[in-house]
C-alpha cells in the first residue's frame, strides 16, 4: 500500500471503485505522510483525523453501495477562510482564533456531498491577505522544494499540502493570485474560475468583487474534476451565475491544434527571473509543437493593474472586515467599559500589520475628499482593463504568461517592503480586476525552483484553459515532479 | 506626498483601529509609499469611462419573497464573547 497518497483523484477513484483500496487506507495514507512531514511543511492550521476517518469509512460504504462519484473518498486539505461546521476556521488571524462556524460553505457543502474526506483546515496568509504565507497568525508554511522558501500565498497551506503528498487535492480562494501563485510556487496546478462561477457563501470575505475559490492538484484533471462538483449556481450567493452545468473533465485529452494564443508584453516584466522566462519561452514553443498558432499581443492597461487593484481590494476589505467589533463572535477585548475603546483595542490586538495596513489603505481611499481620486479612478481603470482583454480575446482564444515573476523567495526576505511584496503578484491581479479564469501549470525548474506558467481566457472558457494545459500536461514530464522532503 | 501623522491618526480612528507610537511611524511611511505608486493612474484618461463595481455584469438580484428558515438563534449566539440570555451583551453605547 506504499505511496497512495501521491495518487491523483483519478486513480484513487479508479482503485476506489474496483474496491483495489478503501478510502479509509487512502485517508491514513495521508495522515501518515503528515505525521512525516508536517512537521517540516506546516501547512495545516486544524488536523481533522477523526473526522476524516469517520467521513473515509462512510465513503467507503457510500462506495460499496455504488454510490458516489469521482471524489468520494478522496482526502481534501480546505483552506482556512471557508467556514467548516463544527472545525474551527481561523482565516489564520487572532481575530478568528476561537470561532467555530455553524455552517459549511456551500464549495465545502458539495465536496462533502459527494463524500470527500476533509484531512483538515489549510494554512493561509491573515484574511488572505498575502503572497508568502508569512502573514499566518500562527506560523509560516514552507516550501516543500526548499524549506527554507515560501510557498507562496495566500493559498500557501494549500499548494504545499499538495505539493508534499499531504493530501490528495485542496481547495484554495483567490483574490489577486492567491491560488495561482502558490501553486506555481510549489509546483502544482492552480485554478481560479471565473467570477461568479463558484459560490462565496461561506467564503469569508476579503474582496467580494475579485474573491473566488478554485481548486489545487497535482493534475490538470484533477482540477476539473474538483471544478465539477463546485461550480454552479447557488441562491445564497447574489453574484453567482446561472450556467448550464458542464463536464469539465469531459474535453481533457482533445489536442489543441489551430488554438490561437497570445503571449502579452507587459506580462515579462524588469525584474523578472531569467530562469523563468526561459521556461515560458520553452512551454510556448512546446504549445506551437502541439498545433496551437502562437502571436505576441499587446495589454497596455496591465501597467495600471497594480494600482488599481490596491485601491479596490483594501477598499472592500476596509468595508469587510467593519464586522470584526468584538461583539457578535471572534476576538473581544474586555478590560473595559467603554464601547469605543473596546472596539480599537478588539481590532488592534486582533489583526495582523498587513490587514491592519489593507483596512487603512482602503479606509483612506473610501474617505471624504479622496474617493474621486482613488476609489472611482481605480473602478474606472478597471473598465479599460477589461476592454484591454476584451479586445484581445477578439483575436486569440487565451493568453500565455507567467504566473509569477519569480520563483519562491527566501522566508523574511520581502516581508518588511510591502511594495516589493504587492509587486509579486503583478502578473495574476489582472485576470482577478477583470473577473476572468486563470490557471497555473508547472512549466519547469529555475534552480531547482518550480516555474508556472499561466494560462488566461474570456468569461467561462474553462474547458479552452483547462484542455490547453491538459496538453500541455501530457507533452512534458513536469507535473510528475516531487520534491525530496 | 507623504501622509502627516495626524492623516495616519484620522485613517486609525475612521477604521476604529489604535495604534502604537511605532504603528503610527511605520504605517505612515508604508502607506506613503504605496500611495506613490498609485499615481501612475494619473496618466489615464478616464473621462466619461463608466466604473467597474464587479466584473460578473448581473444586476440587482432579488429572490421571491417567501419566508424562509434562518440560523437559530442558539447557534448564532454560539461564537458570542458575551451574551445575556437571548442577546449579545455590549458596552453601554449611550451614557449617562
Amino acid at each position: 500500500m506504499a505511496e497512495l497518497n501521491w495518487l491523483s483523484i483519478q486513480e484513487a477513484h479508479a482503485q476506489l471503485t474496483s474496491r483495489q483500496i478503501s478510502s479509509v487506507e487512502l485517508t491514513q495514507a495521508c495522515l501518515d505522510r503528515i505525521d512525516a512531514v508536517e512537521d517540516q511543511v506546516q501547512s495545516f492550521l486544524t488536523l481533522t483525523p477523526e473526522t476524516a476517518l469517520a467521513q473515509a469509512a462512510e465513503a467507503d460504504r457510500m462506495l460499496a453501495a455504488g454510490e458516489g462519484g469521482p471524489l468520494t473518498g478522496v482526502p481534501v486539505q480546505i483552506k482556512d477562510v471557508m467556514c467548516t461546521e463544527g472545525v474551527p476556521t481561523t482565516c489564520a488571524s487572532r481575530m478568528l482564533e476561537n470561532f467555530v462556524p455553524v455552517y459549511n460553505a456551500t464549495a465545502v457543502e458539495r465536496l462533502l456531498g459527494q463524500g470527500a474526506v476533509m484531512l483538515g483546515k489549510g494554512n493561509m496568509d491573515e484574511f488572505a491577505m498575502g503572497s508568502s504565507c508569512e502573514n499566518s497568525a500562527f506560523h509560516p508554511t514552507r516550501n516543500p522544494w526548499d524549506l527554507e522558501r515560501v510557498p507562496g500565498g495566500s493559498s500557501g497551506g494549500a499548494a504545499a499540502s499538495v505539493a508534499s503528498g499531504q493530501t490528495v487535492y485542496a481547495l484554495g480562494s483567490d483574490t489577486g493570485g492567491s491560488v495561482r501563485q502558490p501553486a506555481a510556487l510549489c509546483g502544482v496546478v492552480g485554478l481560479k474560475p471565473t467570477y461568479g462561477l463558484v459560490s462565496r457563501y461561506g467564503l469569508i470575505a476579503f474582496a467580494s468583487s475579485l474573491d473566488q475559490i478554485g481548486p489545487l492538484g497535482r493534475s490538470v484533471m484533477d482540477c476539473a474534476l474538483v471544478l465539477n462538483a463546485i461550480a454552479g449556481h447557488d441562491p445564497r450567493d447574489a453574484t453567482s451565475v446561472h450556467q448550464e452545468a458542464k463536464d469539465y473533465s469531459a474535453n481533457l485529452g482533445q489536442d489543441i491544434k489551430g488554438l490561437r494564443l497570445g503571449v502579452p508584453e507587459e506580462y515579462f516584466v524588469d525584474g523578472m527571473d531569467p530562469g523563468t522566462r526561459n521556461a515560458i519561452d520553452e512551454a510556448v514553443s512546446t504549445l506551437e509543437g502541439l498545433g496551437a498558432s502562437v502571436r505576441p499581443v499587446s495589454l497596455p492597461t496591465t501597467r495600471y493593474a497594480l494600482a488599481c487593484y490596491y485601491i479596490i481590494a483594501p477598499s472592500e476589505c476596509s468595508a469587510n472586515l467593519a464586522r470584526y467589533d468584538g461583539v457578535k463572535y471572534g476576538y473581544s477585548y474586555q478590560d473595559t467599559d467603554d464601547l469605543w475603546e473596546a472596539l480599537e483595542k478588539t481590532r488592534e490586538y486582533g489583526f495582523g500589520p498587513e490587514v491592519t495596513r489593507r483596512v487603512m489603505l482602503g479606509t483612506y481611499a473610501l474617505s471624504s475628499g479622496y474617493y474621486d481620486a482613488y476609489y472611482l479612478k481605480a473602478q474606472q481603470a478597471r473598465t479599460l482593463i477589461r476592454q484591454d482583454f476584451d479586445r484581445v480575446f477578439e483575436e486569440v482564444d487565451a493568453l500565455v504568461t507567467p504566473t509569477s515573476p519569480v520563483t519562491a523567495f527566501k522566508i523574511g526576505e520581502k516581508i518588511g517592503d510591502p511594495v516589493q511584496m504587492y509587486l509579486i503578484d503583478v502578473c495574476t491581479l489582472p485576470v482577478n480586476i477583470a473577473g476572468l479564469p486563470g490557471l497555473s501549470v508547472p512549466c519547469g525548474f529555475s534552480d531547482g525552483l518550480p516555474v508556472g506558467m499561466q494560462l488566461i481566457g474570456p468569461h467561462f472558457s474553462e474547458e479552452t484553459l483547462l484542455r490547453t494545459a491538459h496538453a500541455y500536461e501530457a507533452a512534458t514530464e513536469w507535473s510528475a515532479a516531487r520534491p525530496g522532503i | 506626498m507623504p501622509l502627516e501623522r495626524s492623516q495616519v491618526e484620522h485613517i486609525a480612528s475612521l477604521a476604529r483601529i489604535g495604534l502604537t507610537e511605532d504603528e503610527i511611524e511605520m504605517f505612515g511611511r508604508q502607506l506613503s509609499q504605496i500611495l506613490e505608486q498609485f499615481e501612475v493612474l494619473n496618466e489615464l484618461d478616464t473621462t466619461g469611462v463608466i466604473p467597474t463595481g464587479h466584473a460578473s455584469g448581473l444586476q440587482t438580484v432579488m429572490r421571491d419573497d417567501l419566508a424562509e428558515d434562518s440560523l437559530d438563534s442558539e447557534d448564532v449566539l454560539k461564537n458570542a464573547p458575551r451574551r445575556e440570555g437571548e442577546y449579545f451583551r455590549v458596552n453601554a453605547v449611550l451614557e449617562e
